[in-house]
């Protein structure tokens, strides 16, 4: 094939395949555009910013709803990216939550004039980058993500320019998250180097297949993949807040303005989840060895031989079987992930307990709520290999928690961001009685809180039963014991922030010093309601979930060893 | 009154109208109060009124029971898919052994409201938390879905927790958050105890009689596959649990799968009741809880946690449970006799009636727990039946007696505005009514019979004493000491010349609505003290079914596991004999084919085991099998079974199982003490049985002659039965 038959090809896979399925990305891209634009053009505008952000918000959500128009799963750009179910589901859940962020700043007022197309830009740009995360089918795009989800972060952090909490969070974040990027992308190239490619699926298949070869050759090579394995582990481990790489987030979160901690805590932990289950499940259950690719796409076919390295792996057995390197792979990701959750959820209940500041406090929560996210994701490759279908109820637990997830942080910052434009405090104390001033802010926060808790009938303990049930599953009865201790522990302190808000008399410092808008009160009732209504009516969203999780858990078997066009 | 109702409208109606009502409530303005009030306490009766209709319109009787609760099944049962993808069904239902306290629970509700009239701080937050608060106790006693019970069980935690906490006295937060982190342990281990069952659990195991019965569709069956299909199920759960080889058997960690799940729901279920050592929360809520909520506190939360036990550890966990029976009974011993010396050591009205309640629900505990086995390992059904019985009675009667003393001690509380017991005195001159009402209840609560709560601690502890005397003594004793504490705490309160505390020109006599609530207190207390059937009738068949059910695990499945494991030398016969007791089962009246060897005179040891099932088959062919020990030797004529069997066979025809256990008992010896058979016609010459170690009594019958007819009576449904 000559020079402009590649051309040709790649022009086709663009317009036909690609762009069609990136176009959530592209409504992004160009919501950025606009953005910078209108601040050119317009800057009088006083809510442009938030205006364009919100109509951009509400066509990205529009396109991530809307029924994929590609047979899925459909490799976009030569294979570097990949949109299956389990991908639209987690990219439809971060455009929602990029619709009630732009709902939720607008109300709250931060950012002001001064600096919201900064704001919204560089939240956009993050966006962005995490839905490329969750799409990742190469290492390269894991990195590229990561980063370009990381970045915009460190700038947002430092938004309030004039507190030097702001900047000393927005200095620890980057330094933080530099660091770890250049670990992770080492432990990519050891691992990437052994196996002699940088594609998910063709690095999933040939550690499956050449394990024991490569071992066999390389004695060393056990250690130095248990070590890239774990360096690779780190910028997902920091991304999700993981202990022990979670010293960033009580500060950042602290020092950061609530919305940055929303968007922090609920968005890039849904990216970074959902990156990890796929790594994980993809490195313990790769595709299938056989590559008759009976319903290829156009992608498939016109794949130009020459580029195509599709492995053919020798002694790889069907999805349902195991070749020892697999089992392997399965054991150490299951006793990393069993020790990082639990260190991870136990860290940040038990940290929660003496915190005065309430960002803070949902700082460590969210530690807390990653720590019980990593658990389902143990769960399913402890499952992956012997029942799939078992696995698939795991990882749709994990879906099904980050959509309740969603729902109760938000509402939980958006608390926060509301208490603080009305007693101008974010101290804890300062909400004593809230609830004889503002009766439904203190109603909706007992809620969000309780539901945090996971209490049920709240959807927050649906969520958690759904996890447990994994655990149950998948027999880790320690993780599980571990999971309810900490439910028990957590009740200290959510109990505590519910306590002051309801019990506790007013003080002269939490006498509200604005009234809050109605538009605020609308928000935190519509962010509440959820709660409650998917507590008793979970089942079609833990449906969606399960379709979502089979994507993942039993890869696209017709289209296995497809490998990245450029060859590498 | 024939209208049938829907029961999905009626019992779904029960549990969600104090949710809507409270929704309603939340919105009413902020001004009327008083109409807030009103309209819980119409909720209230309302409710009232349903759990009433549905009492006195049972679903109708099938041919051959008197009246529908003598079935002892579900009645006004359904279940509708609610989680398919966890197989979590919408499943209510009411029979003997929750409907009581459905009925506790209406009528403590309406009068704790009525009680609430004092309220006047944010009554609008109180009275939506109210009525919220019902629909978790009510949904609570009438879910039969494992997890559907579970979510309701923790609706109670939200409003309690807010209801002691705003309203309380003065260390309301520190009692509001303890009762709170008591409960949430107890339920976090529940909900361990929930996912091992759930995971083991698989319905592929049940026929499809049994899966109808537990109101689950036999078409499931169909779209299994080869996954195991998991429930939630309470029933279905308990029928797993009975069968021989229970899925819940398997090894875990050194122990069953249901002894994990026995100890981890006996855990969270006895910090409800609340036994000692997690009782502690208990005496910091009630005090400081306000008077309607400690009334609802003690009369109904409580006995969730006995409810929980009877209906979740011993059907689902019975091996664990009679392995623990003695854990248990301790524990309730314990809690009955600590509860008791502690109240005696109170100045504080209301901790004492606290600690008053801890020591009445030990006899609860001790009531279920005693499983009355005897040293030969038979098990008498009927002590263990009355056990439950004496436990349910007393939860519903101390449910009636502890709101009753809880709103009394709050309407000298209200008027005085201190509990001190030493500072009270002659109340009886200045508040007649109130001490006269007051006399009965704390009389009742002291189990004075003639009053309700006789009769269950007389059952408690009369099924106690076939479990251990030891047992029984102390249990009597305890009545001893509660006489102690009542009396003394009526003598320093109502009795004596004068009032001697603060306030005492407050002392009005009872107003006329404070009198409205206690009157049907204190009639109740009366009523169940001397007319019992009229709960017992609801109760009773429940009982014995769920009685009924434990003892055949017990004889298929736990007797031939102990006996096998004693005796050494006769393992053939053991696994024969075992498995020929196993095969019979109790709904089936199979004809078996061989006549009964007889069999050569010998001396047999005492440890031989003879098994002998009999089967009574419509058509009156019987036959009996045995099986003959190697070196054992009985001789039991063939014929003088079936002459007896036959002719008495019309009469039991008629009975439950029970009955003809009893009939054909009495009548064995009555056959053995008239040889002639001149009053039955029985021909008994020839009979020539030398039983083992046998005198020669006049009639030639084996001495013992209840041993002998406890050798025939395998019940008519086809029981086996073995003896050592």
């Amino acid at each position: 094939m000559n020079l402009d038959q590649l051309i040709d090809q790649n022009l086709r896979d663009l317009v036909t395949v690609s762009l069609p399925g990136f176009r959530v990305e592209l409504i992004l891209c160009a919501t950025i555009v606009a953005l910078l634009f209108v601040r050119m053009l317009v800057p009088r505008w006083s809510w442009g910013p938030q205006g364009v952000t919100l109509a951009g918000a509400v066509l990205a959500a529009w396109a991530a709803f809307w029924p994929p128009i590609l047979p899925e799963p459909a490799f976009l750009f030569g294979g570097v990216l990949v949109q299956d179910d389990f991908a639209v589901y987690c990219r439809a859940l971060l455009a929602l939550f990029l619709l009630l962020f732009a709902v939720f700043t607008w109300i709250s007022g931060i950012p002001g004039l001064g600096s919201a197309t900064e704001f919204y830009v560089l939240s956009l740009a993050a966006l962005l980058g995490m839905c490329l995360m969750v799409s990742a089918n190469h290492a390269v795009i894991v990195v590229l993500g990561l980063e370009m989800a990381s970045v915009p972060g460190y700038a947002m952090a430092g938004l309030l320019k004039h507190r030097r909490e702001s900047s000393e969070a927005a200095l620890k974040f980057a330094v933080f998250g530099a660091g770890t990027a250049g670990i992770m992308l080492y432990g990519i190239s050891l691992i990437g180097g052994l196996l002699g490619s940088v594609h998910l699926p063709t690095m999933a298949s040939r550690l499956a297949a050449d394990l024991p070869q490569i071992l066999a050759e390389q004695p060393a090579a056990a250690a130095v993949m248990s070590l890239g394995a774990l360096m690779f582990l780190v910028g997902l481990a920091f991304k999700l807040s993981a202990v022990p790489f979670q010293f960033w987030t009580p500060d950042v979160f602290e020092g950061a303005a609530a919305e940055v901690g929303a968007f922090l805590s609920v968005a890039s932990k849904t990216a970074a989840l959902a990156l990890l289950l796929r790594v994980t499940l993809l490195f313990t259950a790769p595709p299938s060895a056989t590559v008759q690719a009976v319903d290829a796409p156009a992608v498939a076919a016109s794949a130009p031989a020459v580029f195509s390295t599709i492995s053919t792996p020798n002694s790889l057995t069907d999805s349902l079987g195991t070749p020892p390197a697999t089992e392997a792979v399965r054991n150490f990701f299951v006793a990393l992930l069993t020790v990082l959750a639990a260190l991870t959820c136990t860290f940040g209940n038990w940290a929660a307990y003496g915190q005065q500041n309430l960002k803070r406090l949902m700082a460590y929560s969210t530690i807390g709520h990653a720590g019980y996210l990593i658990m389902p994701v143990a769960a399913a490759v402890a499952l992956s290999g012997p029942t799939p279908e078992a696995a698939k109820a795991a990882v749709a637990s994990a879906l099904f928690y980050l959509v309740i997830y969603l729902f109760m942080n938000l509402g939980a910052f958006a608390l926060t961001a509301f208490v603080r434009n009305t007693l101008s405090s974010e101290q804890i104390d300062s909400c004593a009685g809230l609830i004889r001033y503002q009766p439904l802010v203190a109603v909706c926060g007992t809620i969000i809180f309780f539901s945090l808790l996971g209490l049920p009938p709240l959807a927050g303990f649906m969520a958690k039963f759904s996890i447990f049930a994994a655990l149950a599953r998948a027999e880790l009865w320690g993780l599980l014991a571990i999971a309810v201790f900490n439910t028990v522990l957590s009740l200290f302190y959510y109990l505590r922030v519910i306590k002051v808000m309801t019990l506790d008399p007013v003080t002269a410092d939490s006498l509200p010093r604005q009234n809050l808008s109605n538009g605020a009160k609308l928000f935190l009732l519509a962010i509440t309601v959820p709660l409650i209504v998917f507590g008793i009516w979970w089942n079609e969203l833990f449906l969606i979930a399960e379709k979502a999780a089979s994507a993942v858990v039993l890869p696209w078997g017709a289209y296995s060893g497809l490998t990245t066009r450029i060859g590498l | 009154m024939t209208v049938v109702m829907n029961p999905f409208v009626v019992l779904s109606l029960i549990i969600f109208l104090p949710a809507v009502g409270a929704a309603v409530v939340a919105l009413l303005p902020r001004q009327s109060e008083e109409q807030m009030k009103l309209f819980s306490l119409a909720v209230m009766l309302i409710l009232l009124l349903l759990v009433g209709y549905l009492a006195i319109n049972p679903e109708p009787a099938r041919p051959g029971s008197a009246t529908a609760w003598d079935r002892g099944r579900v009645q006004h049962g359904f279940s509708v898919g609610w989680i398919e993808g966890f197989g979590i069904y919408y499943f209510l239902g009411l029979d003997g052994i929750n409907f009581p306290l459905v009925m506790l629970t209406a009528l403590i509700g309406v009068l704790a409201m009525a009680a609430s009239w004092g309220i006047r701080e944010h009554v609008r937050a109180y009275c939506a938390l109210y009525l919220l608060l019902h629909t978790g106790m009510f949904g609570v006693f009438m879910a039969l879905d494992l997890f559907l019970f579970y979510v309701l069980w923790e609706v109670v935690l939200l409003p309690m927790y807010f209801l002691i906490g705003v309203w309380g006295g003065p260390r309301k937060e520190y009692a509001a958050i303890k009762f709170f982190l008591f409960t949430l342990v107890g339920s976090v281990l529940m909900l361990v105890g929930m996912l091992m069952l759930y995971f083991n659990s698989d319905l592929r195991l049940l026929n499809e009689a049994q899966l109808q019965a537990c109101f689950i569709d036999p078409n499931i069956l169909t779209q299994a596959g080869n996954q195991p299909i998991h429930t939630f199920n309470m029933l279905a759960l308990a029928e797993l649990g009975q069968m021989p080889n229970s899925p819940f058997a398997r090894e875990l960690w050194g122990q069953s799968v249901q002894w994990w799940v026995f100890i981890l729901f006996m855990i969270g279920f006895l910090i409800k009741v609340p036994a000692v050592p997690v009782h502690t929360w208990l005496p910091d809520a009630h005090v400081e809880a306000p008077t309607p909520i400690s009334m609802i506190l003690a009369g109904v939360l409580l006995k969730m946690g006995g409810y929980g036990l009877l209906r979740l550890c011993y059907p689902v966990c019975p091996d664990a449970a009679y392995e623990l029976a003695g854990l248990v009974v301790a524990l309730g011993v314990i809690s009955m006799v600590y509860g008791a010396f502690a109240a005696m050591a109170q100045t504080d009205f209301k901790r004492l009636v606290a600690y008053s309640s801890v020591s009445h629900m030990g006899y609860v505990v001790l009531g279920l727990g005693a499983w009355s086995l005897t040293a030969e390992n038979r098990f008498i059904r009927d002590y263990w039946a009355m056990g439950i019985n004496g436990a349910m009675y007393q939860m519903i009667a101390h449910g009636i007696t502890s709101a009753g003393m809880f709103f009394l001690v709050g309407v000298i509380y209200e008027r005085v505005h201190h509990r001190n017991l030493n500072q009270f005195g002659g109340l009886f001159n200045r508040m007649p009514v109130y001490g006269t009402i007051s006399m009965i209840i704390f009389f009742a609560a002291m189990g004075l019979p003639g009053l309700c709560g006789f009769i269950g601690e007389f059952f408690v502890v009369l099924s106690a004493w076939r479990y251990s005397p030891v047992v029984a003594v102390v249990g009597a004793s305890v009545v001893i000491l509660t006489a102690g504490y009542i009396l003394w705490t009526m003598w320093r309160v109502y009795l004596g010349a004068e009032y001697r505390g603060p306030h005492p020109e407050d002392l009005s006599p009872m107003r006329r609505g404070e009198v409205a609530i206690a009157v049907p207190l204190v009639f109740l207390a009366i009523l169940l003290g001397i007319y019992p059937k009229a709960l017992l009738g609801f109760m009773s068949p429940s009982i014995r079914r769920t009685v009924e059910d434990l003892g055949v695990w017990m004889e298929r499945v736990k007797i031939p596991q102990i006996s096998g494991t004693d005796q050494a030398g006769e393992k053939a016969d053991t696994a024969s004999s075992a498995a020929s007791a196993v095969r019979v089962s109790q709904k089936e009246h199979k004809m078996v084919d061989r006549d009964l060897q007889p069999l050569t005179g010998g001396v047999p040891s005492v440890s031989q085991r003879v098994m002998c099932s009999v089967s009574i088959a419509p058509n009156e062919h019987w036959t009996a099998e045995g099986s003959k020990p190697a070196n054992e030797s009985r001789f039991i004529s063939a014929r003088l079974i079936n002459d007896f069997l036959r002719i008495r066979y019309s009469r039991l025809r008629t009975f439950g199982c029970w009955e003809q256990l009893q009939y054909q008992h009495l009548s064995a010896t009555w056959i053995c003490g008239n040889f002639t058979g001149q009053k039955s016609g029985a021909k008994t010459e020839g009979m020539g049985i030398p039983y083992p170690g046998s005198r020669q009594s006049h009639c030639g019958c084996p001495p013992g002659g209840d041993e002998f007819a406890n050798l025939l009576v395998a019940t008519s449904c086809g029981n086996s039965l073995q003896r050592r």
